[in-house]
């Protein structure tokens, strides 16, 4: 206590002022090892992710001689949208030649059905896992998650043998409760998880004010779950439009996917390939979930990342 | 004689927001200081520039003598605890102490005689092999401090170091720590937000408001003689009375009328003519029964509320128009409702100047 | 009858009179007639269906199910098949390489992207764009980057590097490492994405007490933050390991298998023997041994989130 008080920070009360030395920032170079490091690994790798996208595009707008005769890197000598009219009208999916619109359209019809039947079955799911418990659900609820990770393949052929006992294999009915079916154990997780975020006092006020089941549903979670449900929206239709296996089996002829009458255009086409067209009928079926990756950012990041976060 | 630990003109800016500005304190070789203040007061920060954690803006830092401004924080001679004592979880009792010699090449014949000592000092000795996951969290901080310890620095740093535990833990450890420093008179900088932590620990207290020292001194004269309105209302629990209203000579008129003598009081520097001012005096300073007869103010008052503490009571009650808290022996039977005489021992009390809130 | 369901999540013991039965069913009932559909998806499809595949995997069915017990017969057949050996192969190591690697670049990329570096969402957003993309759309691409004469190769050695060498897709011995450009071209950020939230996750002053100590910043992430980030290490490796056992559209588009048989998956034998060969036994029996290899990533796994510590 021998020292004397400083009574406002303004004012020192330390006779010795600045010395020589060292003050105020540590000098920073602009360069050094560890950025340089860094930044040059990191473009390195943001080559190699955008390379695919590049030569998708600068391809699609090319004429066959031109990728005949020039190199995969150039660009197109002129924009030439030849190629993604072929694609989307008239490109040959081994048997009709009507381009890729049908799938686009088949995936639409598969994807905006299944998204909402499967999203609000979740909801339903979570919600009645964590405010109205009852003996098993959580058994129930661990076979759920322990299932998403059965190989689709094991269930497949007692999936397609029910279905068509249902009357409903080979239809949009069929493909959009095989949806549902494979979006569940992910989409339950993530609506648990919410609902057991939100305070639970909400719900006993709610329980006290009389209200039922569905009542509380959805007057009071629902309108509390949007940003969840931008979530799942976004989850859904990147995993159903993005669907291979269960459009090829469940689908039927006439409803093909987008996926899969791509790949039957660019791998079973006859005669010679027009890499031109197959490149922009690929660039074409990535095109909604890239707009939706791109459009929606943050969230999607929050949505691949959901499978990872633990009850 | 050399400081410590010697802050110099620090000024630290994240962006265009000012943090901390033109901020001076020395620090006596073995002295405890502890930074109190509120949340966001940026007390923190400043024990994180000089741990260097943080870079400062302008300014110099000295530790030991050495100008460390520019050093990392290992070649500060610096020990640092933190609130979330942060010991490396998948690493034995053992390793979170040693790990960081191991590191630094040091002999393991020495690594081990500290950590034998560290131990010892903090009694953690069976601790050793366990997991931190597998400690309580008194423990844990223990071994926190061990870490600092095993690092034979001059100087320690705590950052809110009891704020996770329990108030039971919390008044143990404090006085494991008041005992650790008696034993081992290092330099201690120590942030806190408690005040109780603050006054039973601190040789000196340095109460910080956005980024400003208010004012640094021991914890005797910052709770008696508190240099400005914002350190008597912090300091103190429950907090000071004020009462609002202007001196003249040797009174004090409040707003609603009532005169209170103040010849008792102790002017920090002679005040002339009249002007508005702000009377605070502390609960336990406001007397009752025969007590209050011998004060230089004494008025009747009506209790409001009662609040038994157990050793003491605290009650509420008006005087000249303005809540009033005070404090007194739970012997004394008192009870909503009653009329009793409150005397202010005045002399006891603080002025400060309406205008610019310093004490007069 | 409802008024029986009391308080959600407890069994209201005390207040309930019916028997055992009625408060199995009638307790809560408008929640389990809500979760029907969850039920039944439990019971019908992961049970059901599972067990069904099992069971039927040891009969000789081969157009139809049939009842038609044959013991192993299947399983026997199936190892005497050398496109499913191949298949096993190339799940085998195409796996373990993609594990590997896509931890190892993840986890990297994730330490590169917590250096408080500029454009930080920038990259983030190149990484994980591929992971919005379908497998088929991927395979596509790489399909045609890898063509030989047209692709990186025809173009390579049209510039003049007449050595140069980018024949993976036509080249049996290298078609898997095909396939692992493309696989870890789309999996990779969503890994990093992973980890660098795991990273994220760690308290700060676990940093400063690390720089206080002065341990090198390369030496924390190793000895300190690594192991901290067993949780998301664990939970990444069953992602991507039951991904990798899933491998299917990735092939079929990338290679179809080809050339010959070299690229050959476990999934793809199911489908086309269960859909193309009309010999579902052989189907059912090779989807089962896929059960059998997801089950030896996951119970490890069980047992050690949920087993060890008993919570839960």
């Amino acid at each position: 206590m021998s020292q004397t008080a400083t009574m406002t920070g303004t004012a020192p009360a330390s006779s010795k002022s600045l010395e020589d030395g060292p003050r105020g920032e540590r000098p920073k170079p602009f360069f050094t090892p560890k950025k340089i490091i860094i930044y040059t690994t990191l473009v390195f790798f943001s080559l190699y992710f955008l390379f695919p996208l590049y030569v998708m595009l600068v391809t699609s707008f090319k004429t066959m001689p031109e990728i005949r005769f020039g190199n995969i890197f150039a660009l197109p000598n002129q924009i030439n949208f030849d190629a993604w009219h072929r694609a989307w009208t008239s490109a040959c999916t081994g048997l009709t030649c009507n381009g890729l619109s049908p799938g686009f359209w088949n995936s639409v019809k598969i994807t905006i059905p299944s998204t909402i039947v499967s999203i609000f079955i979740a909801a339903v799911n979570g919600y009645a896992l964590v405010n109205w418990r009852f003996r098993g659900s959580e058994i129930f609820f661990s076979i759920l998650i322990f299932g998403s990770f059965i190989p689709y393949q094991v269930m497949l052929y007692p999936l397609v043998m029910i279905t068509r006992e249902l009357g409903i294999f080979g239809t949009l009915p069929g493909i959009i409760v095989i949806h549902t079916i494979f979006g569940m154990p992910i989409l339950t997780l993530l609506f648990r998880n919410y609902f057991a975020s939100l305070p639970q006092e909400l719900f006993k006020a709610a329980r006290v004010d009389g209200a039922g089941f569905w009542r509380i549903f959805f007057e009071i979670m629902l309108p509390m779950s949007l940003p969840i449900f931008v979530v799942a929206l976004i989850l859904q239709i990147t995993g159903i439009w993005n669907d291979f296996l269960f459009g090829v089996v469940f689908a039927g002829t006439q409803n093909l996917p987008m996926t899969v009458q791509l790949n039957n255009i660019v791998n079973s086409a006859q005669g010679t390939p027009e890499y031109n067209v197959n490149m922009a009928a690929t660039v074409l079926t990535g095109l909604v979930p890239l707009i939706i990756y791109f459009v929606s950012g943050k969230l999607f990041v929050r949505g691949v990342a959901a499978g990872a976060v633990k009850g | 004689m050399q400081h410590s630990v010697s802050i110099r003109d620090l000024s630290l800016n994240f962006g265009s927001v000012k943090v901390l500005e033109h901020l001076n304190l020395d620090i006596a070789q073995g002295e405890f200081i502890v930074l109190l203040g509120p949340s966001g007061c940026g007390k923190s920060t400043l024990l994180n520039c000089i741990a260097g954690l943080l870079d400062v803006s302008d300014g110099q830092i000295f530790i030991s003598g050495k100008n460390v401004t520019w050093e990392e924080p290992k070649d500060r001679g610096i020990g640092m605890v933190f609130q979330s004592y942060a010991l490396y979880p998948q690493m034995s009792v053992e390793r979170n102490l040693s790990f960081g010699l191991r590191v630094a090449g040091m002999p393991k014949d020495e690594i081990n005689r500290r950590v034998a000592r560290a131990a010892e000092i903090l009694q953690i000795q069976p601790l050793l092999n366990r997991k931190p996951a597998n400690l309580s969290g008194g423990q844990r901080q223990r071994v926190a401090i061990g870490r600092a310890l095993v690092r034979d620095v001059d100087v320690f740093l705590f950052d809110e170091p009891l704020s996770n535990l329990d108030a039971k833990l919390r008044s143990d450890l404090r006085v494991e720590i008041k005992r650790l420093h008696q034993r081992l008179k290092n330099t201690m900088i120590y942030v806190t937000h408690d005040q109780i932590e603050a006054l039973t620990l601190a040789d000196r207290i340095a109460i910080m408001k956005s980024g400003v020292i208010q004012q640094l001194a021991d914890p005797h004269t910052i709770y008696n003689k508190p240099v400005n309105l914002y350190v008597a209302g912090f300091i103190g629990s429950p907090s000071m009375n004020f009462l609002n209203g202007t001196i003249d000579g040797t009174t004090f008129t409040a707003d609603d009328g009532t005169v209170m003598p103040i010849n008792a009081y102790e002017f920090s520097s002679p005040v002339t003519g009249s002007r508005k001012a702000v009377l605070g005096v502390r609960p336990e300073h406001i007397l009752l029964g025969e007590a209050a007869q011998a004060m230089p103010f004494k008025t009747e008052a009506e209790i409001e509320i009662v609040e038994p503490m157990g050793s003491e009571t605290l009650a509420w009650t008006k005087v000249a128009g303005v809540p009033v808290t005070f404090r007194c022996s739970s012997d004394i039977p008192l009870a909503a409702g009653d009329k009793v005489t409150v005397g202010f021992d005045i002399a006891r009390g603080s002025l400060f100047d309406a205008q610019t809130e310093n004490r007069l | 009858m409802a008024d029986v369901a009391t308080q959600p999540g407890q069994g209201a013991e005390t207040s309930t009179r019916p028997g055992f039965v009625q408060r199995l069913f009638l307790h809560n009932i408008t929640a389990k007639v809500a979760a029907l559909p969850m039920i039944a998806t439990v019971l019908v499809i992961f049970v059901g269906c599972t067990a069904w595949t099992i069971y039927y995997s040891f009969t000789n069915s081969r157009l139809l199910p049939r009842n038609d017990f044959v013991g192993f017969d299947q399983y026997v057949r199936l190892f005497g098949t050398n496109r499913w050996n191949i298949s096993i192969t190339n799940l085998l190591m195409y796996g373990s390489m993609s594990l590997v690697l896509t931890l190892t670049l993840g986890f990297l990329l994730a330490v590169l992207m917590d250096q408080k570096i500029r454009f930080e969402s920038a990259f983030r957003t190149i990484m994980l764009y591929p992971f919005a993309l379908s497998f088929i759309v991927t395979g596509l691409v790489w399909q045609w980057i890898m063509n030989p004469t047209l692709g990186l190769q025809g173009t390579m050695r049209n510039l003049g590097w007449t050595g140069f060498t980018f024949d993976w897709i036509s080249n049996p011995r290298m078609v898997l490492f095909a396939l692992l450009i493309a696989g870890l071209w789309q999996g990779v950020g969503f890994c990093m994405v992973l980890m660098l939230a795991g990273l994220r996750g760690v308290d700060e002053e676990i940093w400063k007490a690390a720089r206080v100590d002065g341990i090198p910043t390369w030496r924390t992430y190793i000895s300190v933050v690594l192991p901290m980030m067993r949780g998301v290490l664990v939970t990444s490796v069953v992602i991507i390991g039951s991904g990798i056992v899933r491998l299917y559209d990735l092939v079929v588009a990338l290679t179809n298998g080809g050339p010959g048989i070299s690229s050959e998956v476990p999934a793809k034998y199911v489908y086309d023997y269960m859909f193309g060969g009309g010999n579902i036994g052989q189907g059912l029996a090779a989807s089962t041994m896929m059960l059998v290899t997801v089950m030896i990533i996951m119970v490890p796994w069980a047992y050690l989130e949920f087993g060890g510590k008993g919570r839960r």
